[in-house]
């Protein structure tokens, strides 16, 4: 069982909700990030979800877009991601989930770059723009460096489709909240518990975990009744933003400031 | 035995390596039931001939097939024809494929339309279509490109669309792309994407092929008239997102003897900012398919220039990507000057002013013509009309 989904069952095991953090890398800085990353992981993240700048990041709205954009301007690239998960490992053993557009990757040589994220440390990967229809791309490549590869579900994903997802999924299922960009609002919250609930006993074989538009532990709450556990990603980008553009705040206030805000996150 | 250029994409919308379905989950059951409906819709008599009856009575088709005798005769090579894609409704090839799609739209019951542009010719193909059969019509366009192609803003804004300013990255093409397919993710259950060029994902790339055909075909009939032959010695045609190339390439691939050209616009020059995705780009994923891209060595896509805001874009359809490492189509450049140049040539030999994407296969006839000689017929795909370019004309002549 890989490091991500022991930490995933030793979280239901203990009667909690799963809590996965998504920050960009090289956001807002190159140098800040790996304290960043520490940072979440004094909050008690049961797994960090580390972006992968991308010029053209389809799924994301405003806040990751942005985030993305800062990051690439200051310098940041797929080696240097690659050394923020190994010097996280270093220190650290809660699973890093990489999350970036599948291009980048193609472009670094798909193998070269399972083999490299194995080497930094990293657990798990998610393509939003990689569908299971595309997977052998480099499905191959995830299977010979033992990384998990996470598939997504949406509202408007079929219950069949919903099911084959399961099957090819590793690490867990990540189902998309709503028919919509990351960072935006969560709609009413019936029609997605209704949604949540018909694909929970479609997934089997994965944990089932939700994201987007979750940005608090009240939102947590609401939308783990029936899931494992939820990712939060787009309004701690949104925190980050106003801690570090903020000139009257020294970094240990901004580190400290993040992981209040990621223990504030557990409903 | 070489396997028919005509028998792909496959199933799952492969042109060999290229094309795909890479998008987010939300949009891969809207992907597959547009390619269910589609299939569906090309095998129903009524669908074909409702599109037709638009192509004909609405559209303008067919469009003529000029002699240019006096290009021809000037240049002293081979006979130029032009397939007069600048005549159709609103200027331009894209209402070809507009009509097709709208009535899909309309076939699964979708009310709201939203389409990218880049020069604005497909964003006024689109808007025409809505206006003429009452729908919702939102199209993105790049806040630069809002600049450079005014007169296309004001054309879409007449029309009843809402034209909304891509302000992020190069704001142009790319961009309001970009903005278009976030669009469609947050609204697929009401909203139609129609496309504007053999680019996104699976079954974009052939769907709008397929509507683009009608160029090809007719210009085979038309040359039988003219010319006592089905086939000329060569094509040309200007390649952006490359539908209006393939287009008129499609119906030719398969007679081996036509040499066939598209043309990609070098920018400022090879060495410079450019366009020329084929020339110098490399394969790379990006808006739905793998084709060719301009990128960097980390995979972040490159800004395009071209003084074509329809040249203007980092990517190309897969089909070209194929059809290129195939060696089946070859795919020159030319440059923004080599460009006004063309422009100068048609408008002054023949009375017909470019639009600035078909300049850049105008560029290549003096070469072409003279290499093919005297007794041979060439094709060049006119594919719209210069009046939206007219500002940007004025400025460097």
């Amino acid at each position: 069982m890989s490091r991500l989904r022991e930490r995933l069952v030793a979280a239901s095991t203990g009667g909690r909700k799963a809590m996965g953090i998504f920050v960009t890398g090289g956001f807002p800085s190159p140098d800040a990030s790996p304290g960043i990353l520490r940072a979440i992981d004094a909050g008690n993240a049961d797994f960090i979800e580390l972006g992968m700048p991308f010029s053209d990041p389809l799924a994301e709205g405003l806040p990751i877009q942005q985030a993305s954009e800062r990051a690439l301007a200051a310098g940041a690239s797929m080696r240097h991601t690659l050394e923020i998960a190994a010097g996280f490992r270093s220190g650290s053993s809660t699973p890093l989930v990489l999350m970036g557009y599948v291009n980048p990757v193609f472009r670094y040589g798909v193998d070269r770059f399972f083999g490299d994220a194995r080497d930094a440390g990293v657990d798990a990967l998610i393509l939003p723009d990689l569908p299971p229809e595309e997977r052998g791309l480099v499905a191959g490549a995830a299977e010979r460096h033992g990384i998990d590869l996470v598939h997504l579900v949406a509202p408007n994903t079929p219950d069949d489709r919903v099911a084959r997802v399961d099957a090819l999924s590793g690490g867990f299922v990540y189902a998309v909240s709503i028919t919509g960009l990351t960072g935006t609002g969560l709609g009413t919250v019936d029609a997605v518990s209704a949604y949540l609930e018909r694909i929970r006993p479609l997934v089997r074989r994965n944990p089932l975990l939700v994201g987007f538009g979750i940005r608090s532990a009240d939102d947590a709450r609401r939308l783990t009744a029936s899931t494992d556990g939820f990712i939060v990603g787009s309004a701690l980008i949104r925190e980050i933003e106003r801690l570090w553009d903020d000139p009257d705040l020294d970094e240990p206030t901004r580190l400290a400031r993040v992981t209040a805000f990621v223990t504030g996150l557990r409903p | 035995m070489t396997p028919s250029a005509l028998s792909i994409p496959d199933e799952t919308g492969h042109f060999g390596p290229y094309g795909g379905t890479y998008v987010p989950e939300i949009l891969v059951p809207a992907t597959q039931a547009l390619a269910e409906a589609y299939r569906e819709a090309r095998n129903d008599p009524g669908f074909v001939s409702e599109l037709d009856d638009l192509l004909a009575n609405y559209v303008g088709r067919p469009t003529p097939l000029t002699y240019a005798g006096r290009l021809t005769a000037h240049l002293g090579g081979a006979r130029i024809w032009l397939k007069r894609e600048d005549l159709c409704h609103t200027g331009a090839h894209k209402i070809n494929n507009t009509v097709g799609q709208i009535l899909l739209a309309r076939r699964m019951g979708k009310t709201r339309i939203i389409a990218e542009t880049g020069a604005g010719q497909h964003g006024v193909a689109t808007a025409t279509v809505c206006a003429r059969f009452g729908l919702q019509c939102v199209v993105y366009m790049g806040s630069e490109d809002m600049e450079r192609q005014r007169l296309n803003v004001l054309r879409m804004r007449l029309l009843g669309a809402e034209v909304r300013p891509a302000t992020s990255g190069s704001r142009t093409l790319k961009d309001a792309t970009n903005e278009a397919i976030r669009d469609w993710v947050t609204n697929v259950h009401d909203t139609f994407y129609i496309i504007g060029s053999v680019v996104g994902p699976h079954p974009y790339p052939m769907m709008v092929r397929d509507f683009q055909r009608v160029i090809g075909l007719e210009t085979r009939r038309q040359l039988l008239e003219t010319e006592g032959r089905e086939t000329p010695d060569a094509l040309v045609a200007c390649v952006g997102g490359g539908s209006n190339a393939i287009g008129l390439f499609h119906p030719f691939l398969d007679d081996r003897s036509v040499a066939i050209y598209g043309v990609e616009a070098a920018g400022e020059g090879l060495g410079g900012r450019h366009a020329a995705t084929l020339t110098k780009g490399s394969p790379g994923i990006l808006h739905g398919a793998m084709s060719y891209l301009l990128q960097d060595d980390d995979g972040q896509v490159e800004l395009a220039h071209s003084i074509s805001a329809g040249l203007d874009y980092p990517g190309v359809g897969p089909e070209h990507a194929w059809l290129k490492d195939t060696g089946r189509v070859t795919y020159r450049s030319a440059t923004d000057e080599e460009a006004l140049e063309g422009v100068r040539l048609l408008s002054t030999f023949e009375g017909i002013i470019p639009a600035l994407e078909t300049a850049h296969a105008v560029a290549l006839l003096p070469e072409l013509t003279r290499s093919l000689g005297r007794d041979r017929v060439l094709v060049l795909g006119c594919s719209g009309r210069g009046d939206k370019d007219m500002g940007t004309i004025a400025e460097h002549v």
